[in-house]
């Protein structure tokens, strides 16, 4: 084994293996693991009945255990944990754990594995987890000597939340678990690794570069990621603080909401396939861009040809792939935002570039004149509902409440929807399947945030068909009593996958009908949590009023417009100044081109 | 950095030698598309428990520089160097050449092996094994003057290649 050159403390004594892991996984700080049982890490299971520091949450598949686990590593900014069997525990975790690889969440996953000797044997419940997981996580292990137990999960934690922030597997054979095992103290000072050292302290010569690049600039944007709330709440507090010093105008990506207080009147909204016409305007026609924390993904770029033709672009990433992947950029700064933007802060300070501030102003009026647009606008007239306003009414009745309010989402037009008009003020508010964009995601992932903040009220804003996909969380939240509020834009169709069939496919809409659903009301009740349903305007506000006063979890089925669709819109394979507003552009869609319809 | 020009680059890749390494490395290429022309890999250090991957690759800059980047992601990776780009360096392979045949072709074969310095390693009445180390480039053009004259097999390590002068990687 590699990893550790430190001195590190060994224990005399030797203890079974499953309570070697129980003991590493307190001194890194863990009270509770997400998990679900099984043949192979019954010894793991067995001890931790016999203690009381760490909490157990039994999950109701091992998918959940996983978003679980993110909800809560987001909520928090600590790792998330997670065990689970060998064989079809593993394989039932994949689609999480991709799930926090592309959004870059650290999780630190428990698998159990066959006895060592048995290994390679096809045994029962056998898989090569290891081998199945290797581009599933940012690293993994599997443990085959006693006493590397302990250090194997040491390190398993310092990679998962160091650098650009991940999940990783540790494969533990039972007969590991079994044996005796000596015990190894995390490293006080942290895990001085053989080969894996991030650059977390960026190059000033880098910043004094970007930063002079902005003060000339006449046309600036900040365009900000998921890697700013990854930094923890202070990159979030810089970020807010920069934005304000510099007078700039600010857009996030979906899973950069919340690091820049939305409703600052700097803010311009989420960018991308579904951003506001301002923010994606500004980045088409910004002459300097800084991207704190982001990573040009194509939802964000559309053509990538067309995107931001004519600005010098500094791009500030914790992780040098993400540099020059996909755009080719003129400052590449690499280090952690949060000290990123420290350093720019104070040598916006100090420096003494002359700012150019005309064009800045000018720049500014051109911007308010695109918020005129107001491309956000829907009209709810008549008894249905709109989503949009279902959202919105959500958003204003929570805030009334006062409450420290958590919003997690399923994947799909209501998603959107979400990121559009639930405006997020705080970074760790926000949690959503960006990368992979996981249908399932969002029921399990409040229940991990509402495990980290009892108080706190959770919400997870669903489509009817997403919330089928993990629906048997709610048999959890029914054992711990976790108040978590489902609040669902039923739509009756896959809405998403029908929009893209109406714009491109000629409304065929192929299998996207949520044909024979549940009634979500009695679905609730024989989860034992409180069914709601609203299916006309007029019935919205009591039933969110109710939804927020019920100690206890709840579905609230909000019966909505069945053919509304999400826009501002970048076609795939569009620029940014080509989207489409609103129905009344549809037709434009028909220009998309062959290129595009090959996108995703 | 050019998007369009493609090249050929070299990079030596020093890594942790534990089990699961050499697929974390060709998963990766394959995951992501890239090319691989060669890939050898063995331990280098005993001791401090390395081995070396030298890898030849095509694409374009923006690809390769992205190549390295994603090796040097690996957790148990210490060290990525192009040395394509890094300056002078030297590419060597190995080849064992099997050419079965009788009279003028035998003959034929057994003079050019000379010319192309290979040395006989196996022989019988009617064949050869040649062994010939070199630029891969001389390999191929040994090769394709034996196909007339009766080639029969081909093994090749792949490159490996180390840099010119006191230049040196260490973890
Ligand atoms: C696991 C998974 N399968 C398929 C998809 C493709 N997909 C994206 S959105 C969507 C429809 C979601 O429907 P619903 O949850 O009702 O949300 P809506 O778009 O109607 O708001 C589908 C099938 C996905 N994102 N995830
Ligand atoms: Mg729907």
């Amino acid at each position: 084994m590699s990893s550790t050159s430190s001195a590190t403390a060994v224990t005399t004594d030797q203890r079974p293996g499953a309570e070697v892991v129980l003991r590493a996984l307190k001194d890194q700080g863990v009270d509770v693991i997400f998990g679900y049982p099984g043949g192979a890490v019954l010894p793991i299971y067995d001890a931790l009945f016999q203690q009381n520091a760490i909490r157990h949450i039994l999950v109701r598949h091992e998918q959940a255990a996983v978003h679980a686990a993110e909800g809560y590593a987001r909520s928090t900014g600590k790792v998330g944990v997670v065990l689970v069997t060998s064989g079809p525990g593993a394989t039932n975790a994949v689609t999480g754990l991709v799930d926090a690889l592309m959004d870059s969440i650290p999780v630190v996953c428990l698998t159990g594995q066959v006895p060592t000797h048995l290994i390679g044997n096809d045994a029962f419940q056998e898989a090569d987890t290891t081998g199945i997981t290797r581009p599933a996580t940012k690293h993994n292990y599997l443990v085959k000597r006693s006493e590397d137990l302990a250090k194997v999960i040491h390190d398993a934690f310092y990679v998962a939340r160091s650098g650009r922030p991940g999940p990783v597997v540790v494969d533990l054979p039972k007969d590991i678990l079994i044996k005796p095992a000596p015990y190894t103290e995390a490293p006080a000072a942290g895990v001085e690794h053989r080969s894996y050292r991030p650059v977390t302290e960026p190059d000033p010569a880098r910043i004094l570069e970007a930063v002079r690049l902005l003060k000339r600039s006449e046309r600036p944007v900040v365009y900000s990621g998921g890697g700013v709330i990854n930094s923890g709440p202070e990159a979030s507090r810089l970020l807010t603080e920069f934005v304000r010093l510099t007078n700039m105008p600010c857009t996030n990506t979906l899973m950069g909401l919340g690091a820049f207080p939305a409703s600052d009147r700097r803010f311009l909204g989420m960018l991308g396939m579904h951003g506001t016409y301002e923010a994606n305007l500004v980045m088409h026609g910004c002459d300097v861009m800084l991207n704190m924390g982001a990573r040009f993904d194509d939802r964000i770029t559309g053509r990538l040809d067309a995107f931001s033709p004519s600005s010098k672009k500094i791009h500030a990433d914790i992780d040098p792939s993400s540099i020059n992947k996909n755009v080719k950029v003129d400052v590449p700064i690499v280090g952690d935002a949060g000290r990123i933007l420290a350093a720019m802060i104070e040598c916006w300070k100090s420096d003494t570039t002359p700012i150019a501030k005309e064009a800045q102003a000018a720049w500014w009026t051109q911007i308010e004149e695109w918020r005129t647009k107001n491309c956000l606008a829907y009209v709810q007239q008549g008894s249905i509902i709109k989503p949009q306003h279902a959202v919105r009414r959500l958003y204003e009745m929570t805030q009334a409440t006062g409450r420290d309010t958590f919003i997690s989402t399923e994947v799909g037009q209501h998603q959107m929807w979400a990121a559009q008009y639930f405006g997020v003020e705080k970074p760790n508010r926000w949690m959503t399947s960006g990368g992979l964009g996981t249908m399932g995601y969002g029921l399990p992932a409040a229940m991990g945030v509402q495990i980290a903040h009892p108080d706190a009220l959770c919400i997870d804003i669903a489509g009817e068909a997403s919330i089928l996909m993990n629906i048997q969380e709610m048999g959890t939240l029914a054992q711990y009593n976790l108040p978590v509020k489902v609040f669902i834009l039923n739509n009756q169709y896959m809405g998403m996958v029908r929009q893209w069939q109406e714009l491109l496919h000629g409304s065929r809409y192929s299998e996207s009908y949520s044909e024979a659903l549940p009634d979500f009301v009695k679905l609730a009740d024989a989860f034992h949590a409180r069914g709601l349903r609203a299916e006309t305007a007029d019935q919205l506000d009591d039933v969110i009023r109710e939804m927020l006063a019920h100690p206890g979890p709840v579905i609230a089925d909000i019966c909505v417009a069945k053919d509304e669709n999400c826009f501002p819109m970048i076609p795939s394979g569009a620029a940014h100044n080509e989207m489409i507003l609103g129905p009344d552009q549809e037709k434009n869609a028909r220009a998309v081109t062959d290129d595009g319809m090959v996108l995703v | 950095m050019s998007d369009t020009n493609v090249r050929t680059a070299t990079i030596a890749v020093l890594v942790e030698n534990e089990a699961g390494i050499l697929a974390r490395v060709v998963g990766l290429f394959s995951g992501r598309g890239y090319n691989i022309e060669s890939l050898t890999v063995a331990a280098v250090d005993e001791e401090k428990l390395l081995s070396r991957i030298t890898v030849v690759t095509t694409g374009t800059d923006m690809v390769i520089e992205q190549i390295k980047a994603q090796l040097d992601r690996l957790v148990p990776v210490h060290m990525v160097n192009d040395l394509s780009l890094a300056g002078p360096h030297l590419v060597r392979e190995l080849a064992l050449i099997k050419v079965v045949g009788k009279g003028e072709h035998r003959v034929e074969a057994l003079r050019l092996a000379d010319a192309f310095r290979a040395h006989v390693v196996d022989a019988t009445t009617e064949s050869f094994v040649f062994e010939m180390t070199g630029h891969g480039e001389k390999i191929d053009a040994f090769c394709a003057l034996m196909r007339p004259l009766g080639l029969a097999e081909i093994c090749r390590t792949g490159a490996v290649a180390i840099a010119r002068g006191t230049a040196h990687m260490a973890a």
